[in-house]
This record gives C-alpha cells, structure tokens and sequence, in this order.
C-alpha cells in the first residue's frame, strides 16, 4: 500500500494536489484570501502590472486582479464541483441500472440517453440551455451535469457488466440481498474506484467548458468576477496591458493540468492494474 | 461490408431521428412558458402579451404538441429550420452561408492536427528516452490549453509583437485568396494544437502497444530490419484506434470554432451560434444544434465505415 502511494505521488502530482488543497481552500475562504474587494475599482491606478500595490496588477477599471482570480476560483469550482456532482450521480445510476438490468432497461439508458447525449459537442447543448434559460450558475450546473453523465454512465456501465457475474455477487443473491442492496451496496463500492478518478478529470473539463463560456459572456453573470470573462476582458488590451489577460489565462490552465494530474495520481493509486500509466 | 455500412447508417439516422427529438423536447421540458422564457432580459421584468403571443405563433406555440413535432421534424428534414427572431432571414440560408467558412476552419485544424500529432506520437514511442518525456510534458500542457488563451497567445505573438498576421476577420476566397489564408492559418493552428496533442498521446501509446506484439518479434527473427517492421506493420496496425480519437476530436473541434470564431472574430457557423444565444434568436440557436448534432453524427458514421475498411474483424 504504501509502495503503491510512493509511486503514485509524484513530486509533480503532489505539487498538484497541493494547488488543487489551495484552490478548495480559496472556495470556503474566499473573503478572507482576498487583499481587495473583486469588485472596488481604484480609479488612480488602473492597468497596473504586477508586482506593485497590487500583487498581479489591475484590469482597466483598477480592480486588484489576485482578488478577482481568487473570488473566480470560487465560483468557477463551485460550477465545475456542482456539475461533477450531478454528472456522477446520474451517470451512475444509468450506467448501473442498464448494465445490472440490461435488456429494455439498457436500451434505453445505454443507447437512447447516453448516445443522444454524446452525439453533440459538449458546449452546443450547453448554448441551448443557456438559449432557453438565461446564462447563470444554475443553468451551468444543471446542464453541464446532465452533459458529463455519459462518461460516468459508460464507465459504470462497462464495471457493472464485468463484476455482476462473479462470485461475490452471486452470495448476496444467494443470501436473498434484495436488488437495491445488490446495486448499491454490494456492486457500486467494487466499482467505485474508476469512477472517483474520472470525478477528477470531470472537474478538469468542466472547468474548461465554464471558463470558455464565461468568455463567451455566456457563463456566469457580471459582475460576478470569472476567468473566463477576465480573459475576454484582457483581449482589449493585449498590446498594452498583456498581464490582464496573461493572468487569469494562466490559472485556467494550471488549473486544468492540476486536476488532471490529481486524476493520473488517483489512478495509479486505486487501479492496481495501472501501476505503470506512463 | 454493404451490409455493415447499411446497418451503421441505419443507426445513425436513428440517432438524428433522437436527437431531433431531444432538440424539440428542450423547448417544451424548460419548466415556464418557452415564450415567455425568451423574451425575459433576466431582470424579472415581464414582457408584454402582444410580444408573447407573436413568439408563440412565431414557434408554432399555439399548435397541438404533436403537429408541433410533426411539423418540426419535416421541416428539419426538408431543410426548413423557421427565420430569424431578429431580421426575419430564413435559418437556412444563414446556415449555408456560414457553413462552408467553418468546415474549410475545421478541415484545415484537422489536416494540421494530424500531420504533426501521428508522426509526433510515433516518434517518441520508438525514440523513448528525453524526447518522450519532452513530448509527455507537451501534450499534457497541449490539451489542457483553452483554445480562447491560446488563440489570444498567437495574436499577441505574431499580430501584435511581430506583425506578421492579421489579428482577426474574414475575406472571400474570391477576393483575395492570399488575405483569406493569412486570416485561416491562426485559428486553425489555434484550434489544432489541443486536438495534436490528443492525437499523439493516442498514437504514442498504440504504437508502443503494437511493439510488444509477438509478431513484431517474428518479423525480426525472419530478418526484416527494424525500420521495414516498424514503418510496414507497426505503424499501419497503430493507426485504427488513431482513427476513431480522429473522429471523435472533429466533433469537438466543431464546437471548439465557437471559441476560436470569437477570438479571431471568424464570421462561422459558430459566430453566428453565440450571436443568436446572445440575443435569444432561437430559432437560429436552434437550427445551427441541429446543423451540428447531423454532422458530428456523420462524422462518426464515416470514422466507423473507415475502421470498417482498415480493420475487417470490426465487420463481423
């Protein structure tokens, strides 16, 4: 066990878990980081670089940018946490329902719901929602969830039908464990660990997709500080200023390459199999 | 093989069938009135009954649910997508128009994509050594990369510091074909880098699947040199799962464009999509999903029809 921790941590992993902590950190604490308030404009000292009075500098109505990356994390993860949420929750119950089942019950989760879904790019439905609803933390949550829920149906899907024949399920059926038991409490935790690294890579994704309609000025409502919207802003001034947009272009991505690599280390640590993943 | 192409598109009109449903379905599963839904700015302000009952006839609201689907399904299949909230154009001639300047986009992403990201794979799977970790380290900052940072990275570098492209726009073939590739060659790059990376990861790891195969050990033993094996078997039996992460990534190079059409300010199919969202035009929303969701699936028809071609034991 602890070999196998050993070599999933590597020392660029850890420093990734080590952001991804800060970042959840930066969720609860977000008021209490924050040097400045994300949305108070020091008119005297607008576009400032980095490095002064303002660690990151200021954007063009002399906003502290460190402050506005920081309250944009929280909403940003926010967003990505909710819509894993949701994804996982749904994507596992259909994977689990039309693998155990199969039959009608398969396909209908398998092939009308999760290939219908699959068969649009991610941020399309996404525009849809956002059509019909109006863009907002809501709308994002609720419709990148039921957009990511396919991939968890999928890797459910495929656990269940490879567990669902082996022994141990076989007692509790014997045993005269009833269904619910057999699905939730018997099956689900002997498939659980592909599922929790793809929650990792599912936050990765989801925050790629918010941030780009953020930039879009489709994701989340002004003022409401967000990468997204913060890197659209900079666009202006990218001759000038080109830290406005630098910086929060550059959260995103470390941002995205941590929590994938949270997902790379979760693999090698809970899938035995994988142990050389490179 | 006939009967394996029929049985796949079979499938795939099934699947449009699907998801136009799904499309039609979103309009009436929003809890509220669509009607009203589209015309509220957010602010909680109510619109005016005149205003209301213009969309609803507009959407054919007012219709039975079922003459709704029916009609909505003919005249998505004919070709018919409605007009235009906002300037009363027919959503098809819109769509024609913008079409083609996304698919050349997508085209080009997709060609440049994989002429760097196989021979790229390939190379650091038989290399090994520095050149993999380099590549790994690479690909991984690739695909995490949002096209709108990275597209933003190019303008700053070769419009604005050196001067050597134009920052963003659109000119005809016709025009000017010279000014044309100048404005094509950003948001292409821009839109293959992430799109290089997943295809070299994905090749990376098939071909050094293929160089354990105990044929590649027979080929060696009958005196074939390491070269022949490797450009003659391993990298065409590497190729098939390349194929389907090729089909795959085109798809979601689609609604990538929305992105980089907006960095570059590309007058696409996209560009006209987030236009509409913006302006809660729904029927041009809703005709360019549908232009979309029919091609994606296409797409993966064809990419599976080609697998069928490069791998007959997926014919059965």
């Amino acid at each position: 066990m602890r070999r196998r921790l050993a070599h999933a941590l590597t020392p660029l992993r850890l420093a990734a878990l080590v952001y991804v902590g800060l970042m959840l950190l930066v969720l609860v604490a977000a008021p209490l980081l924050a040097p400045a308030d994300p949305l108070s404009q020091d008119v005297a000292d607008r576009l400032a670089s980095p490095g002064g009075a303002h660690v990151l500098g200021t954007d063009e109505l002399g906003r502290d940018i460190l402050s506005r990356i920081i309250y944009g994390a929280r909403v940003e993860l926010l967003i990505a946490l909710g819509a894993t949420l949701v994804s996982m929750l749904l994507g596992t119950l259909l994977g689990l329902l039309g693998g155990y089942f199969g039959g009608i019950v398969e396909v209908i989760t398998m092939r009308v719901v999760v290939d219908v879904l699959l068969a649009f790019p991610p941020i399309i439905l996404v525009l849809l929602a956002v059509t019909l609803r109006g863009p907002g933390t809501g709308t994002l949550i609720a419709a990148m969830g039921v957009l990511f829920a396919p991939t968890f149906a999928r890797i459910a899907y495929g656990q269940v039908i490879s567990v669902k024949r082996l022994e141990f399920v076989e007692a509790a059926t014997a045993f005269g464990a009833p269904t619910r038991t057999r699905l939730f409490g018997v099956i689900l935790p002997n498939i659980s660990a592909p599922l929790i690294v793809q929650v990792s890579l599912t936050i990765a994704t989801a925050i790629l997709l918010e941030s780009g309609l953020s930039y879009l000025g489709l994701g989340v409502v002004p003022p409401t500080p967000s990468w997204g919207s913060m890197v659209a802003q900079g666009q202006r001034y990218l001759s000038s200023d080109p830290h406005v947009l630098l910086v929060p272009g550059a959260f995103v991505v470390l941002t995205i390459l941590a929590f994938g690599l949270v997902g790379d280390a979760l693999r090698s640590g809970l899938d035995p199999k994988s142990r050389s993943n490179r | 093989m006939t009967t394996y192409v029929l049985r796949r598109i079979g499938v795939g009109v099934g699947l449009v069938l699907l998801v136009l449903t799904l499309i039609f379905l979103a309009l009436h599963l929003v809890p509220g009135d669509p009607a009203m839904l589209l015309l509220s700015q957010g602010d909680g302000g109510s619109a005016t009954p005149d205003a209301v009952a213009r969309v609803r006839e507009q959407l054919g609201l007012d219709q039975p649910l079922l003459t709704q689907y029916w009609q909505f399904l003919s005249g998505a299949l004919t070709g018919d997508l409605g007009e235009s909230f906002r300037n009363g154009q027919a959503v098809s001639e819109a769509i024609g128009e913008r079409l083609p300047r996304t698919l050349e986009l997508v085209g080009l992403a997709t060609l440049i994509a994989v002429v760097v990201g196989v021979p790229w794979g390939a190379l650091a799977a038989r290399k090994g050594g520095w050149f993999d970790s380099v590549t790994s380290v690479l690909t991984s900052i690739g695909v995490a990369l949002p096209v709108f940072v990275f597209g933003s990275l190019l303008v700053l570098l070769f419009s604005l510091e050196l001067g050597l492209l134009p920052a963003g726009g659109f000119t005809e073939w016709g025009d000017d074909p010279g000014r044309h590739a100048q404005l094509l060659i950003m948001p292409a790059i821009a839109l293959a880098v992430g799109f290089a990376s997943t295809i070299a990861r994905m090749t990376r790891s098939a071909v050094l699947e293929m160089l354990h195969q105990d044929w590649v050990r027979t080929a060696r033993s009958l005196g074939l040199s390491r070269r022949t094996v490797f450009r003659k078997y391993v990298l065409r039996n590497s190729l098939n799962p390349v194929v389907t992460t090729v089909g795959i990534g085109v798809g979601t190079l689609l609604g990538s464009t929305v992105l980089v059409e907006k960095v570059f300010s590309y007058p696409g199919l996209s560009s006209l999509l987030v236009d509409a969202v913006t302006a809660r035009d729904y029927p041009v929303v809703q005709g360019v999903v549908i232009t979309i969701a029919v091609l994606f699936v296409s797409i993966n028809i064809i990419v599976d029809v080609l697998y069928g071609v490069l791998d007959p034991r997926v014919r059965r």
